[in-house]
């Protein structure tokens, strides 16, 4: 249905900035701050645009395009992912793997455009960046096998839909693939304790080193992009593991309603939940990343192995 | 919900062997006593169900002692030793989370395989409850072996008892199991009270037998 | 009433009626003739055993040929041990290395041991038997710790710590044998009694069987002291009183011994299981090279003969390996004069060290002109221990040796090799002990040898002559272990 795509693609970009203000909100109230207002971010962002772009004199085409390109890539992959509704116009084109190889493409790009000016953040930024992919990638591979395997299938909707039927049961492959792509997560989308998106400490900063170069229009379609992608994410966790609510394919307008408040729910069930996990963990030392991705790599793998040994895991 | 019965036991000894694997990654002590306590709680449960679709009262009884003793006396009394040790703070120089996770794998991988070769005459469901239980054992091995510190080397020592309650209790209609635990916390409460006067904050090294017998004056 | 009477039960009852009553009594001189007495009293209960082997209804108690020969020797032992224990602890107590309350406790978790093993021997269900070795894990551990001395504590702590993991691989053996029993006997205490696991053996399932008797093997075999997992046993032997080494030499490695052949029994009535002798006789072997060559290096006078323990039980564990009936009868006759030899050896060695205040070997010398009796008695024990005619463990070791020449000439070849290694270890040390000149302090000594002498006596007597109702009994259980 063409119509709940677009419902589907406008609704990401608009509680996008929602999602990681309610992390703020609720970050700060567990550290007794009052904090800033949850629809900051739109502030935000809508300032940004206003304000006017600085680029730097070296800098290729490719650092202009990045931004647009990172946001296009992220936006798509985030409004394929079953939100509201099962039926949707490209759910046939909701392949996992599609999916992780356009944000992947996306990281890519950012990458390079760290490194274009040639300032030595931008090259510390991209190196981590790439460092951390190398590993997540691995390991999101093997979820997408473990998934495929309980599921019979990598398109989104089939996933989400077979773990929405009662006959799945508990499955402890599932559990794991949850933990592990819990952990991917929290990485790929950095947060603490692999990243902090929000200081600036040249010691520990992956995500903010590559995009310091970055003002004005440039750095808000950046911004957008990486709560598009923490979005994602929730979207992504939300759809496989609790799909539950999401309306069937012919569903009616009271079904849309409550699968969009569910929606919504869910979104700030998983806020409080990132929130109240990145207070209660210290930041990592960049070199530890690996430990914890590799952890996240060992997990899924176990899932595929307890899953090919038998099929009742 | 029938088929969901053997589904929340397996579930639950899965759960056991992911917190296995949690500790294993944990290297600061006051994570790793509140993970192994969650672990016991999942073993509570298991138990408790275990009891419930055994038609077997006694059960409860290990349940009760594992939920009583392990997730509530022994880390509180943990958290208090190691606060009374001053080790509360120390990082552990693991021997590398990364190997470490690749031998656990490789275990669980083993014990699959192993408890896989056993004949269909056990039931299937108690033949991966127990391969799951073997697993949490070898982890807790592991942990013993990896882990430098006299209190982490308990909990790996715990973790294992907890996978073999897990068999104990996952086996149908074993005798003797209430003793069996028993007998075991009495072990554990050793371990700690050990731990404890004896101060001890580093484990003497269970393998290499040269150290100590320079130590003993049995080299010149 | 009935209970009271039967034998069996009273070698499970005295011990713990005595412990209650020594854990009671604050008086350390009458508290050690109380030990004595019970010990007493068990060991004649263990003989009644031999003309009355009746057993009170219930199935939890049994006896059959092949535990009577563990519990008489554990009851003799035993007995002798805790009179030895009443003279050295008393000396103990003078020099202030103990206080009247160490010994009140040593003296109660004795008893308790005594209890353990007895009940861990006379069981019929493989779970008891196993709650019981791990309290009288625990037991040993308590009392090997007993000095607080630093070295005393951890070794009582190593011992702990690898015993305990050992025990607990055991006992995932244990559940793995009644889940492939439980499939056909079905679920209860019958599918854990050794009698209904023997006669049903045939229809387990033979892979589980193999997992769990490699659990079994290794957790037992930690017990055992068998060569890798044999860490624990020269500390627990050097740091605690002598006559805990004793009993561990003795008693508790024999237990460990006992508990693989019991799950051995069972694996050989099904005949679709990987064979356990090999892994044995492996383990075996590897303990007697193994020790045999550690001999060497040894300098302090307990830990060199718990490495010779560790020889020995190397040796037993290859004659059960080989199996077949002369290499169980001889498996079983080595068990039961090593443990005489070296118990006695360690009577011995704690009237030695009690004179000279150490235990290093470099500070011991001459002991042939400073203390007659006293060295004499340890040359003949040294005799006896490396297997000397006309000593019974020569009599058994050459009964080892050709039954494996029999079934295996190159594997008899290495035992040979490894036992001749020993021999020039123990000769070496005996040497410096007990020729050349007095080294030390050369106090007499008060103690009685009438322990010491009562083993190497009955050790001569078997190493002279074998008479045929011991014969055809050991044959008997030779039998049972297939």
């Amino acid at each position: 249905m063409l119509v709940m795509q677009i419902a589907q693609t406008v609704l990401a970009v608009a509680v996008a900035p929602l999602l990681t203000g309610m992390v703020r909100k609720v970050k700060a109230r567990l550290q007794y701050r009052t904090g800033p207002s949850v629809f900051q971010p739109y502030r935000d962002l809508s300032r940004l645009f206003t304000k006017e772009t600085v680029v730097a004199h070296n800098a290729s085409w490719l650092f202009c395009a990045a931004p647009t390109f990172v946001f296009a890539a992220t936006w798509v992959a985030a409004a394929q992912v079953p939100t509201i509704s099962f039926d949707v116009a490209l759910s046939p084109a909701a392949e996992l793997i599609a999916l992780f190889g356009i944000l992947t493409s996306a990281r890519f790009a950012l990458a390079l455009a760290g490194l274009d000016i040639g300032t030595s953040f931008g090259g510390i930024g991209s190196s981590r960046e790439v460092m951390i992919a190398s590993i997540a990638e691995p390991a999101i591979l093997m979820l997408i096998f473990v998934l495929a395997l309980v599921a019979g299938s990598t398109r989104l909707t089939d996933i989400a839909f077979f773990v929405a039927s009662p006959s799945v049961g508990l499955r402890i492959s599932l559990l794991l693939a949850f933990v592990g792509l819990a952990m991917i997560a929290i990485a790929e989308s950095g947060r603490i304790p692999v990243d902090n998106p929000a200081t600036h400490l040249e010691l520990t900063m992956v995500h903010e080193a590559m995009v310091l170069e970055y003002s004005g229009r440039h750095l808000a379609l950046i911004e957008l992009a990486a709560a598009l992608k923490l979005l994602f994410y929730v979207s992504l966790i939300s759809a496989v593991f609790v799909p539950w609510g999401i309306a069937p394919s012919g569903g009616t307008f009271v079904q849309y309603i409550i699968a969009m408040t569910l929606y919504l729910f869910k979104l700030a069930v998983a806020a409080a939940t990132l929130a109240f996990f990145e207070i209660s963990i210290a930041k990592m030392r960049v070199f530890r990343v690996p430990h914890f991705i590799g952890a996240a790599l060992m997990l899924v793998l176990l899932a595929a192995l307890l899953r090919l040994v038998s099929q009742s895991f | 919900m029938i088929p969901l019965v053997p589904d929340i036991a397996h579930f639950l000894a899965g759960l056991l062997v992911l917190l296995s694997f949690v500790q294993l990654y944990q290297s600061r002590l006051p994570p790793l006593i509140s993970i192994f306590a969650a672990q016991s709680l999942a073993l509570a449960t298991f138990v408790a169900w275990q009891a419930q679709i055994q038609h077997a009262p006694h059960l409860v009884i290990t349940a009760g002692i594992t939920l009583i003793f392990k997730v509530m006396i022994i880390p509180l009394a943990l958290h208090g030793l190691i606060r009374s040790l001053k080790i509360h703070r120390t990082v552990e120089t693991v021997v590398g989370i990364g190997p470490a996770m690749m031998t656990g794998m490789a275990l669980v991988g083993l014990s699959m395989a192993l408890m896989m070769r056993t004949s269909a005459a056990v039931d299937v469901v108690v033949r991966e409850d127990i391969a799951f239980a073997l697993s949490v054992v070898l982890l807790g091995l592991l942990m013993m072996v990896t882990r430098r510190n006299a209190v982490s080397q308990a909990i790996g020592f715990m973790s294992l008892e907890n996978g073999l309650v897990l068999a104990g209790t996952g086996a149908k209609g074993m005798p003797l199991v209430v003793e069996i635990s028993v007998a075991f916390s009495v072990l554990i409460a050793f371990i700690v009270v050990g731990i404890f006067i004896f101060r001890i904050r580093e484990r003497f090294d269970t393998v290499d037998i040269a150290v100590l017998d320079r130590f003993r004056g049995e080299r010149p | 009433m009935n209970m009271l009477l039967s034998p069996a039960a009273d070698m499970l009852l005295i011990p713990i009626a005595a412990a209650a009553l020594l854990a009671a009594i604050p008086f350390y001189r009458l508290s050690a003739w109380i030990n004595v007495l019970a010990s007493l009293a068990t060991f004649v209960a263990a003989l009644a055993l031999l003309v009355w082997p009746t057993v009170p209804t219930g199935h939890l108690i049994q006896v059959d040929d092949l535990n009577i020969v563990f519990l008489l020797l554990n009851a003799l032992i035993g007995f002798t041990a805790s009179l030895f224990g009443k003279s050295y602890l008393a000396h103990e107590l003078e020099t202030g290395r103990l206080l009247p309350a160490h010994l009140r406790f040593y003296h109660a978790v004795y008893q308790i041991l005594m209890c353990m093993m007895n009940l861990a021997l006379l069981t019929s269900v493989a779970g008891l038997m196993w709650v019981a070795i791990e309290i009288a894990t625990l037991a040993t551990v308590l009392m090997v710790g007993i000095y607080r001395t630093h070295e005393a504590l951890e070794a009582a702590w190593k011992y702990f710590i690898l015993g305990s993991v050992g025990i607990a691989l055991a006992l995932f053996g244990t559940i793995l044998v009644y889940l492939a029993a439980q499939a056909s006997v079905g679920a209860g205490l019958a599918a854990m009694s050794w009698s209904t696991l023997t006669s049903h053996a045939a229809h387990f399932d033979p892979a589980m069987l193999n997992i769990a008797f490699v659990f079994l093997l290794l957790g037992y075999g930690t017990k055992a002291g068998l060569v890798p997992l044999h860490a624990w046993l020269p500390d627990a032997h050097a740091e605690g009183p002598t006559p805990v080494s004793a009993i561990l030499s003795g008693l508790l490695l024999n237990l460990a011994i006992y508990a693989i052949l019991r799950f051995k029994i069972v694996l050989t009535a099904s005949h679709a299981t990987i064979a356990a002798g090999p892994m044995m006789m492996t383990l075996g072997l590897v303990s007697v090279l193994v020790a045999a060559l550690m001999l060497y290096r040894r300098r302090d006078i307990k830990r060199f003969f718990a490495y010779s323990s560790i020889e020995h039980i190397g040796i037993i564990a290859f004659a059960f390996g080989l199996g077949g009936p002369l290499a169980n009868f001889a498996g079983l006759l080595h068990m039961t004069m090593h443990s005489l030899t070296k118990s006695g050896i360690f009577f011995t060695v704690g009237h030695i060290v009690s004179i000279k205040h150490t235990q290093k070997i470099a500070h011991i010398g001459g002991l042939t002109i400073s203390h007659p009796r006293l060295g004499w008695l340890f040359v003949a024990c040294i005799a006896a221990i490396a297997g000397l005619p006309p000593f019974g463990v020569f009599t058994s070791e050459f009964l080892v040796v050709s039954s494996a020449f029999m079934q295996n000439p190159l594997l008899a070849a290495v035992l040979v090799i490894g036992l001749l290694i020993s021999l020039g270890a123990l000769f070496l040390r005996l040497n410096d002990i007990a020729f050349g000149e007095p080294k030390g302090s050369l106090t007499p000594n008060k103690m009685s040898y009438f322990p010491e002498l009562v083993h190497l006596a009955l050790v001569l007597a078997a190493g002279i002559f074998i008479p045929s109702q011991l014969a055809s009994w050991f044959q008997h259980a030779a039998k049972l272990l297939g």
